[in-house]
This record gives structure tokens, sequence and C-alpha cells, in this order.
């Protein structure tokens, strides 16, 4: 190994440092000024973030694509760059309105965020993993973070329900995806995904065994259909700043793992996966709408809408062999951790002050809390797919791409889908605006909140009317290395 | 049928029945011995692979330390030991339906494949190799190791305390 090539590594390092670093200050910190490790768990992110930007231009000014360091189990590339940037906004997001629901709801507030943090640095192995241990690894440690948060707040039933039941679905997938690994070493006798792919050859049936059980854990992270039904308790019963970091961050990178092992590992000529996407895709975003159709809990009812938005994103695997499907995904993504964290982070709103997750016990928001509404109109509007914001962006791509591809039919059903939703989404802003309040007065919203929701909301509108340095960028993630 | 694959199938046959008996037994100190043998079947397909160092490794971590800090749990869990908890409900049947159908498909698929030698070289298993290999190719998954069970004990420690 190269002592040069840690470089690579800064911003898992730093994150790492200030997860440490964190756990030893909580030892010393007295318990009223708690809400400082918090803010550190936030600062820390920028430097992470920097560092990663600042690679990025390494990479550019190196002229090349991307570097493999550690005898190849790591890659740094503009698409791995992308999605770190995505997990640590998440990271630092839902850090930021963790600060204002966990003190008095646990007395272990340090742990909270180191948890996050560590999250955080599974996140960013997952999107640079190319090696089938690391990626295992990675994936297991974004996994065994999330349980914990899910099931933090012991005194809840419900957040215990969560948390196990989280744990006893990750480990399940986790078995079926490890013996699919161990499949496809058995064929190829490599753990590296860059070797993987040459020598598949001509190994017939196993190798669709082998991505079909690959696909059981990856399914799970970014709830596909039929590794889904662990989704709508534990979003439920998670601590709710934890439900939006699950819906945004390990799903996200969970696409990113996925991308890299399929287009890297499995070749389109060995095994036709953008075929068995398709109709994953088209499963996955059917359930995930209908289910979602008759929820009366707004969590629960955001927990079929990420099934169903997973449904949109797999699209673009399915329509592999379009130019505008990485875009897509990549787009997509990125509008999805703005308006998603946006919209739980209304439900945080609400939910403090009547205690209840339930779509009724919004009712009259909108003269409580105007600018909230008006928020949550928007990013209602967004995960329809309504322009001029993020989400019809995002859409856009994605069926531009599947139509490129030939799935004129996957298109047509997404297109009838996103008809669908609007039902459920726009109930949620007939309770927030025609529906009384059952207590009158404004509604105080904490400083940590509003400024998340602030920034979601810049996201939502800011990518949808300006989309350009987006486009920019993601015309740069897709440059993705591969061998 | 050559001795390697008659000790292949006793040993194979250990690990499953001592598999099956974890998870059927209603007493929870019974289901933890019943890894033993478990544990012991698979150090003993470790030796058929020439890993001597690997199941070296197995007898001790596996066998010898996790089974006994199991039995440990059990014994300060409050009211767990001699516990007797149900393992079966009503979704036994749809269970027994798709693992089985599992089992018959990866029989019929991986009974046809020809496995034939690996494309690379089966690496060495001593323990300079194993070492090397850690901290040579896989030192970036070594410690990452190393964070997951820091993260994983710091969780453990806030589910498990008793709150004052």
């Amino acid at each position: 190994m190269n002592w040069a090539d840690l470089r690579w590594l800064v911003p898992e390092l730093v994150l790492s440092a200030a997860a440490v670093l964190l756990l030893v200050a909580d030892l010393f910190t007295p318990a009223e000024r708690k809400r400082w490790l918090g803010w550190f768990a936030v600062a820390s992110v920028v430097p992470a973030a920097a560092s990663a930007v600042i690679l990025l231009g390494d990479l550019q000014a190196l002229r090349s694509p991307g570097v493999r360091i550690f005898s190849d189990t790591y890659t740094l590339d503009a698409f791995a760059v992308y999605f770190k940037l995505v997990a640590l906004g998440a990271v630092a997001l839902v850090s930021l309105v963790s600060l204002e629901y966990f003190p008095g709801r646990t007395p272990h507030l340090g742990e909270v965020f180191a948890l996050l943090l560590f999250a955080g640095v599974g996140l960013l192995l997952m999107a640079s993993a190319s090696d089938l241990i690391l990626l295992l690894l990675s994936i297991e440690f974004v996994s065994l973070s999330s349980y914990l948060l899910a099931g933090f707040l012991k005194r809840d039933p419900k957040s215990n329900e969560a948390g196990v039941k989280y744990f006893l679905y990750g480990a399940a997938t986790t078995g079926v995806m490890a013996y699919g690994f161990s499949l496809l070493y058995g064929l190829t006798g490599s753990t590296s995904l860059y070797d993987i792919g040459p020598r598949l050859g001509q190994a017939g049936p196993a190798v669709y065994l082998a991505v079909g059980m690959a696909l059981a854990g990856f399914g799970f992270k970014v709830s596909m259909v039929p590794f889904h039904q662990w989704t709508p308790d534990v979003y439920e019963g998670a601590p709710t700043p934890i439900t939006a970091f699950l819906s945004v961050g390990p799903k996200a990178a969970g696409f990113a793992a996925l991308v890299r092992t399929l287009s890297v590992g499995i070749p389109l000529e060995q095994v036709n996966w953008p075929l068995l996407l398709a109709a994953l895709s088209a499963l996955t975003m059917t359930v995930g709408n209908l289910l979602a159709l008759v929820q009366r809990n707004l969590k629960r009812m955001l927990a079929y809408s990420s099934i169903a938005h997973a449904g949109y994103v797999l699209m673009a695997l399915a329509a592999w062999r379009s130019p505008w499907a990485l875009q897509g995904l990549l787009y997509y993504l990125l509008a999805y951790l703005f308006m998603n964290l946006g919209a739980f982070f209304v439900a945080m709103v609400a939910a403090d002050a009547t205690g209840s997750d339930e779509i009724p016990d919004h009712a009259g928001l909108s003269q409580r809390a105007p600018w909230v509404a008006a928020a949550m109109a928007v990013f209602m509007l967004s995960l329809t797919g309504i322009p001029p914001t993020a989400g019809f962006f995002g859409k856009f791509y994605l069926f531009a791409a599947a139509v490129d591809a030939g799935l004129l039919w996957l298109a047509a059903l997404a297109v009838a889908n996103s008809v669908v939703s609007l039902y459920y989404y726009v109930g949620v802003l007939r309770a927030l605006y025609l529906m009384p309040p059952a207590t009158p007065g404004p509604l105080p919203v904490p400083a940590g909140l509003r400024a998340g929701l602030l920034v979601a909301l810049v996201g939502t509108l800011a990518a949808g009317l300006y989309p350009q340095p987006v486009v920019l960028f993601v015309e740069t993630a897709r440059r993705l290395l591969t061998g | 049928m050559n001795a390697e694959a008659l000790a292949f199938y006793a040993l194979a046959a250990m690990v499953v029945v001592g598999g099956g008996l974890v998870v059927q037994s209603r007493n929870l100190v019974h289901a933890a011995v019943s890894l033993v043998p478990t544990l012991l079947g698979v150090a003993g397909l470790y030796v058929l692979l020439h890993a001597e160092f690997v199941t070296a490794i197995q007898l001790l971590i596996y066998v010898g330390a996790i089974t006994v800090l199991i039995l440990f749990v059990i014994l300060l869990t409050e009211g767990a030991t001699g516990l007797r908890v149900p393992q079966r409900n009503e979704q036994v049947p749809l269970a027994l339906v798709v693992s089985g159908a599992l089992v018959l498909l990866l029989w019929a698929v991986l009974l046809r494949v020809p496995w034939g030698p690996p494309a690379g070289t089966l690496p060495p298993y001593n323990p300079g190799a194993v070492g090397r290999s850690l901290l040579m190719p896989y030192v970036l998954a070594f410690e990452v190791t190393s964070l997951v069970i820091l993260a994983c004990l710091v969780g453990a420690i806030v589910i498990a305390r008793r709150e004052e």
C-alpha cells in the first residue's frame, strides 16, 4: 500500500475522526451543553464535503476518469464524489433537525450524532466500494448504524419495533446477498468488480442466480418490491429525523452501489439485467403508489411514496442503454434528497405540536404556520413531478431515458403512476389548507428545523428553476470508472 | 465416494443438524449450545480446504468465545435463563415453502454449473499469507471493520443500559 493513496480517502477520514472526537468530547460535556455536539457534527460535514470537491478537482487536473486504490477495492471517480456530496448533505441536514428533536427525548445526545456520522462514513464508502468485501462491509456499516438509530428511543414501543424489524429484515437480506456474492467469487475467483466482469464468461444460469440473490440486499436498502415490507413500519416507528435520513441517505448510496456493481461487474452480454430491472421497476412503482393511496398516517404515506420513487429511479437502470439514464438517476436522487427531507421536516413541525402523525391532525397548518404549509405544498408538488420544481426535471429525465431505450410501456406506466400519486399528495395539501385547525394560534418552529426546511425548500426550487449547474455536475458525474 | 467426500458429507450433516436444533429448540440455553456442533462442523470444512489457520481462528473465536459469550448474555439477562420461547408462528408453512423452493432452485442451477478451476490462482492459507492479505489488498476493509465494531459497541451500550 502506498501512503500517498490515503489522500483520496480524506472525506472518510475527516468524518471518522469527527465521529471518534465527538464520542470523546461527549464524556466531558455537561448535560446542558450537549447540543454543541450536534453543531460539531453539522460543522464536521463541511471539511468532508470540501475535501471531496477538491479531490474531484484533482481528478480533473490528472485528466483521469478516476483512481483505483488499495488493490482496486476503492474507486474514486466523479460518480463517487457526486454520491458522497449527496450523502454528506443528508447527514448535515438531518443532524441539524436532530438538534431540535432529540433533546428531551433521549439523554444520549452525543451517541445520536456519533452514530449519524458513522452512518455517513458508511455511505461515503458505499459510493466508492469496488470490491465485494468492502461493498458488503460498507452496506453493513450503514445498516447497523441505522438499526441502532431507528430503535434509539427506548421508551417508545414503536421505535423499538422499528429497530428490531429493520434489524431482522436486514440480517436476512444481507445473508442472501452474501450468498450471491460468494457465488460470484466462486464463478470468477476474484472479489474485485473489475475482475469479475471480464471473467464471468459463459457461466449461464448461475450468474442470474448470483445477481438475483445480490439484488435482495440492494433491494432492501432502496426498498424495492418484493424487499420493501419493512419500510412502512420502520418509517412510522423510527424517530422522524432518522426516518428522513433513511429515506434519502441509504437509498441514494444503495443506488450508487447497485449502479457500480451492475455496470462494472456484470456485463450486459452475460445477464440482461436491464430487462429484469424494468420488471422490478414497474412492480415497485405500482405497488408503492397503490398502497400509499389508503394511508392516513403521514409517515406511512411517505414510506409507500418512497417505495414508489425507488421504482421511478429503477427505470434508469432498466433504460441503461440510453445515454440519459445515468444522468436521470443522478439528478433524481439529488432532487429527492431535498423534497423528501423537506416533507419529513414538515411532518416534524406539526407532530411536535399535536404528538400525532395522522394526516387529519395536520389540519389548518396553513393558518398556524403559513410558510411551513407553503413549503409542504412545494414538496408535495415536486414529489408528484409538477413544474417548475426539481421533481419535474428528475421525472422528465427518467421518462425521456425510458422512451429513448424503447421502453414506452414503462414510461406510460410511470406517467399513470404519477397521476395516481397526485391524489394522495394533494390529500395532504387539502388537510393543510382547507380543513380548520383543531387549536388555533401560531405554531412555533424551532430554529434548526427552520434552517433545515429552508435549505430543502431552496434546493427543491433552485434545482427546478435554475437546473444548469446541477445538470453540468451531473454531466461530469456520469463519468463512471468502468475498468 | 472417496474419503474426502465422505468427510465432507459427515461435516455438512453436522452443520445442518446443529443449525436445525438452534432454530427449533424452545429453550434458549439448548439453542445456544446447539451452535457448537454447527461451528465445529464449519471448522472441519476449513480443514478439508487446507485452511489450517482459519480453522484455528474458527475454533478459538466462534466455538470458544462466541458460544460462551452467548451463554453469558443469557445468564446475565434477567429472567432469560431457562426461559422457554416459542420459535414457531403461523408463518412456518409459508417460510418452509419459500426456503424449500430456494433450495431446489439452488440445486437445479448449481449442480449444472461447470465449476472448473477458477480463473485466478488459489490464495495460500497460512498465517503469513492471511496477514499479508489483511494488511495489503484488504487493509481498507480491515480498518473499516474496526470502525463498524466501535459504532456497534456504542449503540449496543446505549440500547442495553438501564436508564436512571
